[in-house]
């Protein structure tokens, strides 16, 4: 899923400074699920940054709408109403969610809520670690199901670097080393010569360097 | 803001049922004394209270919140007061940022043979609020907002 953290609450209030009726946007699917901007979360910074007006002698009108999701337009379509009685909206989606809600209300400031982190899983209560970054060409069949261009800092391919520590990633030593990682489950799923394959250069073409990335599927258009 | 003669701060007391709100009537019991100005709300534990419900009362004008709960370790549901803590920590984050003061909300732990304790946590919540003054959303004006909450 999308991993989202909140916007500190004084930065949200000073993103809609100039405007007194203001719609806030949840979303009911990833950033529900990563407790940064479902209704319960949209709620209680809708509380905060409504007393900080007050107290500023600047009183808020604000509305609180949660969708299933930001980012399609069929559930969008559901804000036309509040949307058009507010001056501004801020949406507490992912950044897709944001541009999603831009699009479709041309006329409308639309402000992030949430800082949109990475696509990771969660590992505890409260914790989620990244695992993808939507490279385009997945090669995790070759590493044993663990992602070297994600969770290693240097992005090695070929094998860890120089500097790891043990078990442990050189540039943060509370993180893991991949390919320590990625040692452990070949050894575990007995694939160890997979290892001893070079795997060439990436392709970076299919990642998000050489601009935004769009995909269509024939079998599926209408 | 300077309050008027006739203020006196407003409290809500959140007590859980197992200790907190037996010790509180523990104290009614040994008629002990312990001043007006705090309401007191009977939760089922402490962990039941939600960050909403604490930020509700301070927006609607409240001057001072009282969370109290189980000992740590003595939690009838096990970790609802362990909860309760980390949330009032992060609500007293909010408070502060937005200018309310984090000192408005006290969070405490007894027993429920802690009668005493809980005259003394109600007393000290009220005099801090009470060297603090109203709260700052008293003199505001406040406005209708829609949806949930």
């Amino acid at each position: 899923m999308i991993v989202a953290s909140p916007k500190p609450i004084t930065e949200l209030k000073n993103l809609i400074a100039r405007h007194g009726k203001v719609l806030f946007v949840g979303c009911g699917t990833c950033v529900t699920v990563c407790l940064a901007g479902g209704e319960r979360e949209v709620g209680i910074a809708s509380y905060a940054v409504r007393m900080a007006r007050r107290i500023e002698g600047q009183p808020l009108e604000l509305t609180q709408v949660t969708i299933e999701r930001q980012c399609e337009n069929e559930f969008i379509k559901d804000l036309a109403e509040p949307a058009a009685k507010a001056e501004a909206i801020v949406s507490f989606g992912c950044g897709a969610g944001v541009q999603a809600i831009a699009e479709r209300f041309p006329t409308k400031p639309v402000y992030p809520g949430l800082n949109t982190q990475f696509l990771g899983i969660l590992e505890e209560q409260a914790i989620w670690t990244e695992k993808c970054m939507g490279c385009g060409d997945c090669m995790l069949a070759e590493f044993g199901g663990i992602c070297p261009v994600t969770r290693c800092a240097k992005r090695m391919l070929n094998g860890p670097c120089g500097g790891s520590t043990e078990t442990h990633c050189e540039v943060d030593a509370g993180r893991p080393c991949a390919w320590q990682l990625i040692f452990t489950r070949l050894k575990g799923i007995g694939q160890l010569d997979r290892l001893d394959d070079i795997v060439p250069p990436k392709d970076w073409s299919t990642a998000w360097h050489s601009g935004t990335r769009k995909i269509v599927r024939q079998e599926h258009r209408v | 803001m300077i309050p008027s003669p006739n203020w006196e701060p407003r409290i809500i007391a959140f007590c859980c049922n197992y200790c907190a709100y037996a010790a509180a009537d523990l104290a009614g019991s040994k008629r002990m004394q312990y001043p007006v100005n705090v309401r007191i709300v009977h939760s089922p534990c402490t962990g039941k209270i939600e960050m909403e419900h604490i930020l509700e009362a301070f927006e609607k004008g409240i001057d001072g919140i009282l969370v109290a709960g189980c000992l740590e370790g003595g939690c009838h549901f096990l970790e609802g007061n362990l909860r309760a803590r980390k949330r009032t920590d992060r609500i007293r984050e909010i408070l502060d940022e937005i200018g309310i003061g984090g000192e408005r909300l006290l969070m405490v732990n007894l027993s429920a043979a802690m009668a005493p304790t809980f005259v003394e946590r109600v007393n000290q919540i009220v005099e801090t609020v009470r060297a603090l003054g109203p709260s700052p959303l008293h003199s505001s004006k406040q406005t209708e907002s829609v949806g949930q909450p």
